[in-house]
């Protein structure tokens, strides 16, 4: 009964829930605990979803008692989807054709972007606003036009179709990357270069020996992010390249593609909404992968594109 | 192993031999040429061209040809790829095109039909209206969704990385086949949300022109939620670079937490919100779902018979991508004179 006692009782307690300016208290501290964990509940239910989802039978997935936690795990369901999407080659093709692509588009957007940050030369800022100008631009508004020019050199229906304009600036969200690059070379300090200028290093000798090891992080930020997009594309590469390339495209095309493997009225061949997801599942894995491994690199790309304003 | 030995040095010394006499006398002459020809020619610090245009070597114009040098890439590609392509399909929009493989595009001028055509549309008209409320309910739900996460985030709290890569992860995952399966699967919305009375009572007292994009918004709550993920990084970023010597003076001077997020918070991160406006206009517009217009426009141009009467082509096609784009560009110039008039007041 020691502590009914204590005479600084009333004050310790105010001090513990509203702190000494209400931002350090507990009541404080709570509510934002339990906005963010209610906020980030309603990002991750679609992941939620579709994870517990693609392990239900048929059974469950009718049954409206069984919302969370499956009564049994069909692991059947994702041997199924593996079976459709054509699982070890078609994630080894998608891999291979994201990569050349997000390569070309990285290197180019390296380059681009220390040309308009390095040089000073006429006409520059009205180049540096037309280049940010086209990531509001539609692919659509030139789908047409690209289309008659890749059949006129008939890259139709290749993937060189998508690595030229990557290769020359202008792939998918291009702009925002050679902004990245612009920014960071922009912060390397002049006098580095104007040294090995007085060493006798050429210009292309400076941008490789000195600029492109220092933005390594830039490079991978840049590598990242044109990785994520470029295997999330499904438009665009659909329409140039061919509409069973990528993985996602090849889920585009589930509904068809289970059809032909098991044929409806056979039993238990039924498509459900549990094969489905799992396919969704498998489609996204590599990417989830991905990110939980160089999650750093992800979150930091915003402060590298220095639109917040140094 | 001598044998060996002695016949790789033969073949080197062959190869040297070739090498002086052959190739070497060639690089030789290119240097010649390269130094004595009529086009262009070094002379020191000045760069003749055709022998009479003599053009001074100095520091600015070095620079500006590297400049062109590096940015030679982008230009080449941004004519070829994108400035060329944009007036050629202006000029589409204004023809009926059709391919063949014979002559390639073959077109007939009709001058304003195809945008007439769109205007006449039953299926597309309602799906531009759509479009527009769509754009005006939610971006503002995202911005203001995402200045209070980044609020919170920004809080001393534990765990920050893993709030932020938790509310990131949509923009890795989000890919147009996996919406549309989640779209079918109910799995967008927040079910206590749908539920509510909330839309029967819009519908029954407003009418369905409100009620419908209201409902849509409430079904696709999550999704919509979804884009927020590079703006709440864009406020994070600008709230952490608000000095905290000014949040604390003004605590000493008696504001309280809510005084201080609307005299402190919002003004400093206010220029960042035109900013996210046009990335989050853009990243919805650019989203395609099956049955949308950007869908439409591709199946007028790739699938139908030319003999259809529901399908108008390559020309058709242009014009239904350009009026979207121009009406992407002007919900976005509302949305920043908006925010622009705000802030003069």
């Amino acid at each position: 009964m020691k502590i009914f006692k204590d005479p600084h009782l009333k004050t310790k307690i105010r001090k513990f829930m509203f702190g000494m300016n209400f931002v350090d208290g507990f009541i404080y501290k709570f509510i934002i605990m339990t906005l963010l964990i209610s906020f980030s509940y309603i990002y991750l239910y679609p992941v939620l979803f579709m994870t517990v989802n693609s392990l239900m039978s048929v059974d469950d997935l009718i049954n409206p008692g069984v919302k969370w936690i499956p009564t049994s795990l069909e692991i059947e369901n994702y041997r199924r989807a593996i079976q459709v999407l054509e699982l070890p080659g078609s994630v080894l093709t998608t891999t291979t054709y994201v990569l050349k692509v997000s390569i070309s588009v990285t290197l180019s957007s390296a380059i681009i972007g220390y040309g308009f940050a390095r040089f000073r030369f006429p006409l520059k800022n009205v180049l540096f606003v037309l280049m940010l100008a086209t990531f509001i631009l539609p692919s659509q508004v030139t789908m047409v036009a690209n289309m008659v020019i890749f059949k006129n050199l008939s890259l139709m229906s290749t993937q060189k179709a998508m690595i030229y304009p990557a290769i020359l600036g202008q792939g998918v969200n291009a702009a925002i990357y050679i902004l990245i690059f612009y920014q960071f070379f922009k912060t390397i300090p002049t006098v580095l270069m104007e040294s090995a200028e007085v060493d006798g290093a050429s210009q292309f000798k400076i941008f490789t020996n000195i600029a492109v090891p220092l933005a390594i992080p830039s490079f991978l930020i840049v590598f990242l992010f044109s990785f994520v997009w470029y295997w999330n594309e499904t438009f665009i590469t659909s329409l140039y390249v061919g509409s069973r390339i990528t993985l996602p495209l090849k889920l585009q095309a589930f509904r068809a593609s289970y059809e032909t493997l098991f044929p409806p009225g056979t039993f238990g061949s039924e498509l459900n909404e549990a094969i489905m997801l799992a396919g969704n599942m498998l489609t996204i894995l590599p990417l989830l992968v991905l990110y939980f491994v160089a999650q750093r690199y992800f979150v930091e790309s915003i402060d590298r594109t220095g639109i917040t304003g140094e | 192993m001598k044998k060996l030995m002695n016949r790789l040095n033969q073949g080197w010394l062959a190869f040297k031999e070739f090498y002086r006499l052959k190739v070497s006398v060639i690089f030789e002459k290119i240097g010649h040429a390269l130094t004595h020809n009529f086009v262009v020619r070094k002379q020191g610090l000045t760069l003749v061209l055709f022998s009479f245009l003599k053009i001074k070597i100095t520091r600015r114009r070095r620079e500006a040809f590297y400049g062109y040098m590096f940015t030679l890439l982008w230009i080449f590609g941004y004519l070829i790829f994108t400035l060329y392509p944009m007036f050629y399909s202006l000029y589409l929009s204004f023809n009926e095109a059709y391919y063949s493989l014979e002559t390639g595009v073959a077109t007939t001028f009709i001058g304003f039909t195809n945008y007439l055509n769109i205007f006449r549309s039953q299926t597309l008209l309602p799906l531009f209206a759509t479009y527009i409320g769509k754009m005006v309910i939610s971006v503002p739900l995202i911005v203001v969704f995402s200045i209070m996460i980044a609020v919170l985030i920004n809080n001393p709290i534990k765990l920050k990385g893993l709030w932020r890569t938790i509310f990131f992860l949509p923009v890795v995952i989000s890919t147009g086949p996996i919406i549309t399966e989640l779209n079918n699967q109910n799995a967008t919305s927040i079910p206590s949300l749908q539920d509510s009375s909330l839309i029967l009572f819009i519908s029954e007292n407003l009418g369905p022109w409100i009620a419908n994009p209201v409902e849509a918004i409430l079904t696709s709550m999550l999704l919509i939620l979804w884009y927020a993920g590079i703006p709440i990084l864009i406020f994070l970023a600008g709230l952490q670079k608000v000095d905290g010597a000014i949040y604390e003076a003004a605590s000493i001077d008696g504001a309280s937490p809510w005084d201080r997020f609307w005299k402190i918070t919002l003004p400093s991160i206010q220029p960042l919100i035109s900013v996210s406006v046009i990335y989050i206009v853009v990243t919805m517009s650019l989203f395609v779902e099956s049955g949308g217009i950007l869908d439409l426009a591709r199946s007028h141009m790739l699938v139908g018979a030319p003999d259809s009467n529901f399908w108008f082509g390559y020309g058709f096609a242009a014009a239904i991508a350009w009026v979207y784009f121009i009406l992407m560009v002007i919900i976005m110039g509302i949305f920043i004179l908006i925010l622009r008039a705000r802030r003069e007041k």
